[in-house]
């Protein structure tokens, strides 16, 4: 990443948070000294559509909105939205996906299919895949709402921003009775990137 | 301070900032947050939701008639409806600094239409400040108030999704207090539009523009950047954000005001580069202006798409035409859609089941049971704007006559028929329609993120206050016998509606379900329902009330038979997780393959 602006597209399902994990990069990004922007759309778009946040940093941001072919991290919360925005991606740039499925209607229907192997697909033609389960670790630490915790540690892997104001920051948005739960899921989520 | 701020909690923080004391909206995606960020941040201002964007402009109106610094707040359609108090609002001015915030739509994320209300301002001859990001929300808004007051016209500031919902760091200032004193200050021929005062305030408009198209000269916010002189961009709002993002080296004409147009400095512009190209979004309206001043840019909405939104890759690609290369895709097959769907256990699904049954026609409203459109519900067949399933309804019930009868629903959210359904609903009983109409009440205004109206009984600080009562109000209206039904229980809900649709007198049925997101509605929710998977022979008939928590599952083998040996090709699934227990899916199957988890069977919840 030696361009001039970082690009985070940040992709999910209503209710998954995606809004919230952006939210909270943007602070962190800003408190440690750059320029933010980011955009999403609410609304229609919430009940159980597909939801998106642009999330970009750098020195001097214009546009909230990333341009096609110029994500660096395309951060997935589910994997067929993970496999939408794909094609969003710089050929140099990084998947990381939350390994979590949830059916659109016309697979509820039973009128599609839900595409088979999509981590294997995305492997195949990226070798910066990172598939976290995150769904899997949260309920393991005993609440499946601190998956984006799990997520977002991982992606805070990549930067070299302080790990202590990422955890400062997330644990701001969250009611205290809950922050020994998250602060496990923040760093079990930094463990799942190796450091390499 | 520095704070990370959306556009809409900008707009917000500048009226703070600007000492307003009056606010007041009606919900409308993008601008919702605009209102909902001063009840919660600011309690020195007066918030309140008004029932619909009329009585919200009139409110200001009045405030600001009183001295005060008033705010109104709508999405771009809001506009429409408030339109009519606007245009003569820009005869009469402002006492206290008036200002119109117009939330535009651009792709439609969640409205009906793509209207671009940049022609409002032109329509109505008052200036309109375009920001470009949320520094530029908050500012644009302080500044909005000094121009009102300065020129005594109401002011209109223009955001889009793009601006609304985006978010960027702004510079915080402490609030300032307004020069206006607050007061009654009669002064009947500038407030009261009797054609001989209008005549003189017509007049007055006229030279108030040319006032302000001086003032859009001198602006600062309209700005050259003048750098490589080849190539020069005028632009506005975010539009001016994607062009500086792939062409950072082009000159720029960055308007700040998009009206009145500041036509010496354009023709400055037009002086200092080589080629200019307009670049806007939706309509060509600067380009049509500038267009109309004489000027000839190389290009506009030849190069740009009319209809959506911009994006950097649509600008890079306008401008480079021939020369641009899009990246190339890694993943070229179609993918099944994700459209927004109804919530499991939403009180409106059970209505649509009984309609679907019955096969009328359906007039539809704007809402969350918009979403009825969609397969596999499929009863929505039409809707145009807030409040016309109702009007819709009955027309067609007077062209169809006796071939109609029967056969004609209009179907309408609680919040909609406040803000637009009442006088329609007036219509109906005064002119002896046949039409059946249903109110879906599910005490919130669902679809732009659980407001407050005038039947839930609380004000948008969350104070308790009176609450409208349908039934009462169907009576006044001219609805002798209103009916009311519980929508998760489907005979009720097939039976009261049959009833309806047999009688020949005007008809109002209020389907009484919470939605299922509003907590405080709820004593308990219940446990999920379970399939019984020896039962189950894959009908389809509960997969296809759309419940998102069901799912039909292909099954093989051992599996592809009931237990008493019927032959399957797969059979229906419930998410528990997503599963709030509305007993609907239940009801529905006739081999009693579902399974209640509570003691007995609960059609619908405990209510509080
Ligand atoms: C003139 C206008 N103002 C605002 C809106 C935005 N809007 C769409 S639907 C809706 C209200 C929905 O509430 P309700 O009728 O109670 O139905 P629900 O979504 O709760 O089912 C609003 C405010 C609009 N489309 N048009
Ligand atoms: S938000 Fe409420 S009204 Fe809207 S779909 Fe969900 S349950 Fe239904
Ligand atoms: S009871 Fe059936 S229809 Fe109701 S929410 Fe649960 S699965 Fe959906």
């Amino acid at each position: 990443m030696d361009q001039m602006t970082t690009n985070i597209l940040v992709a999910g399902v209503g209710g998954q948070g995606v809004i919230l994990a952006s939210d909270i990069m943007s602070e962190v990004f800003m408190e440690a000294g750059y320029d933010v922007k980011k955009s999403e759309v609410h609304g229609m778009a919430m009940r159980g559509g597909i939801v998106t946040s642009h999330f970009r940093f750098g020195k001097k941001v214009y546009s909230p909105l990333i341009k096609q072919g110029e994500v660096d991290i395309l951060f997935a919360f589910e994997q067929l939205e993970g496999l939408r925005w794909f094609n969003y991606l710089r050929p140099t740039g990084k998947i990381l996906m939350n390994d979590n499925k949830v059916n659109p209607p016309a697979v509820n229907l039973g009128e599609m299919e839900y595409p088979k192997d999509i981590p294997e697909v995305i492997r195949s033609k990226f070798k910066s895949f990172y598939l976290i389960k995150g769904t899997e670790i949260a309920l393991q630490l005993g609440d499946a709402r601190a998956a984006n915790v799990v997520l977002l540690g991982a992606i805070s892997k990549f930067f070299e921003v302080n790990d202590d104001l990422w955890l400062k920051t997330i644990l701001n948005y969250l009611p205290p009775k809950v922050h020994e739960l998250n602060r496990k899921a923040f760093s079990t989520g930094r463990d799942q990137i190796s450091q390499s | 301070m520095k704070k990370i701020m959306s556009g809409n909690e900008a707009i917000a923080r500048g009226a703070f900032e600007a000492g307003v004391k009056v606010a007041a909206a009606y919900p409308g995606t993008p601008s919702t947050e605009i209102l909902e960020t001063i009840a919660k941040e600011y309690k020195e201002i007066y918030a309140e939701w008004s029932p619909n964007e009329k009585v919200a402009l009139e409110v200001t109106y009045g405030a600001s008639m009183a001295g005060a610094r008033a705010m109104a707040c709508m999405k771009h359609v809001g506009v429409n409806v408030a339109a009519d108090p606007f245009m003569t609002l820009s005869y009469v001015g402002v006492n206290g600094g008036l200002v119109l915030v117009t939330c535009d739509d651009p792709e439609l994320y969640s409205s009906q239409n793509e209207q671009d209300n940049r022609h409002y301002a032109r329509f109505a001859k008052v200036p309109m400040f375009e920001p470009s990001e949320s520094q530029e929300a908050k500012d644009f808004i302080k500044l909005g108030y000094e121009v009102s007051e300065k020129f005594d016209t109401p002011v209109m500031v223009r955001s889009v999704t793009r601006i609304s919902h985006a978010k960027g760091i702004v510079e915080l200032q402490d609030p300032m207090t307004p020069p206006v004193p607050i007061e009654i200050k009669k002064d009947t021929a500038k407030y009261t539009m009797l054609p001989s005062f209008a005549r003189v305030r017509h007049a007055f408009i006229e030279e108030r523009f040319l006032r302000l198209k001086e003032f859009a000269e001198q602006f600062p916010g309209n700005r050259m950047e003048i750098n490589d002189p080849t190539v020069g961009i005028i632009s506005a709002g975010i539009s001016y954000q994607y062009a500086k993002e792939v062409f950072p080296n082009y000159s720029y004409l960055k308007l700040g005001m998009v009206w009145p147009l500041p036509k010496n400095l354009i023709g400055e512009f037009f002086k200092k580069v080589k080629k200019v190209y307009i670049i806007e979004e939706l309509d060509p309206f600067l380009e049509e202006n500038i267009r109309a001043m004489g000027f000839k840019p190389k290009g506009g909405k030849d190069l740009f798409p009319i209809c959506g939104e911009l994006n950097p890759f649509l600008v890079e690609k306008g401008i480079l035409g021939k020369k641009f290369k899009p990246p190339k895709p890694f993943f070229k097959e179609p993918l099944p859609p994700r459209p927004p769907n109804l919530c499991p256990g939403c009180p409106h699904r059970g209505v649509f089941h009984v309609l679907r049954k019955l096969k009328v026609f359906t007039s539809g409203d704007i809402g969350c049971y918009t979403l009825g459109a969609y397969p596999p519900l499929n009863v929505i067949n039409s809707n145009i704007c807030m409040g016309s399933s109702i009007g819709g309804a009955h027309g067609m019930a007077k062209a169809l006559g006796e071939k109609g009868r029967g056969k004609i629903v209009g179907v309408i959210g609680d919040s909609t028929f406040l803000h637009a359904g009442v006088h329609p609903l007036m219509d109906v009983g005064y002119n002896k329609s046949y039409a059946t109409i249903i109110i879906l009440d599910n005490r919130t205004t669902g679809m732009t993120g659980h407001q407050e109206h005038p039947a839930t009984g609380y004000t948008i600080r969350g104070e308790k206050t009176h609450r409208i009562d349908f039934v009462g109000l169907g009576r006044a209206l001219g609805i002798e016998n209103p009916r009311k039904l519980n929508p998760w229980n489907l005979e009720e809900t097939e039976r009261v509606i049959k009833e309806e649709l047999d009688k020949d007198e005007p008809s109002l049925i209020i389907s009484e379900g919470p939605c299922v997101l509003l907590r405080r509605a709820f004593k308990k929710y219940n446990k999920p329902l379970q399939v019984d998977s020896t039962k189950c022979i894959g009908c389809k008939t509960c997969v296809n009330l759309g419940c998102p928590a069901i799912s039909y599952q292909l099954v093989e083998g051992e599996m592809a038979m009931t237990a008493d040996g019927k032959k399957r090709k797969g059979i229906a699934f419930i998410e528990s997780s997503l599963c709030p227990g509305c007993h609907l899916c239940y009801q529905v199957c006739k081999f009693e393959a579902i399974k209640s988890q509570e003691e007995k069977p609960i059609f619908g919840f405990e209510t509080a």
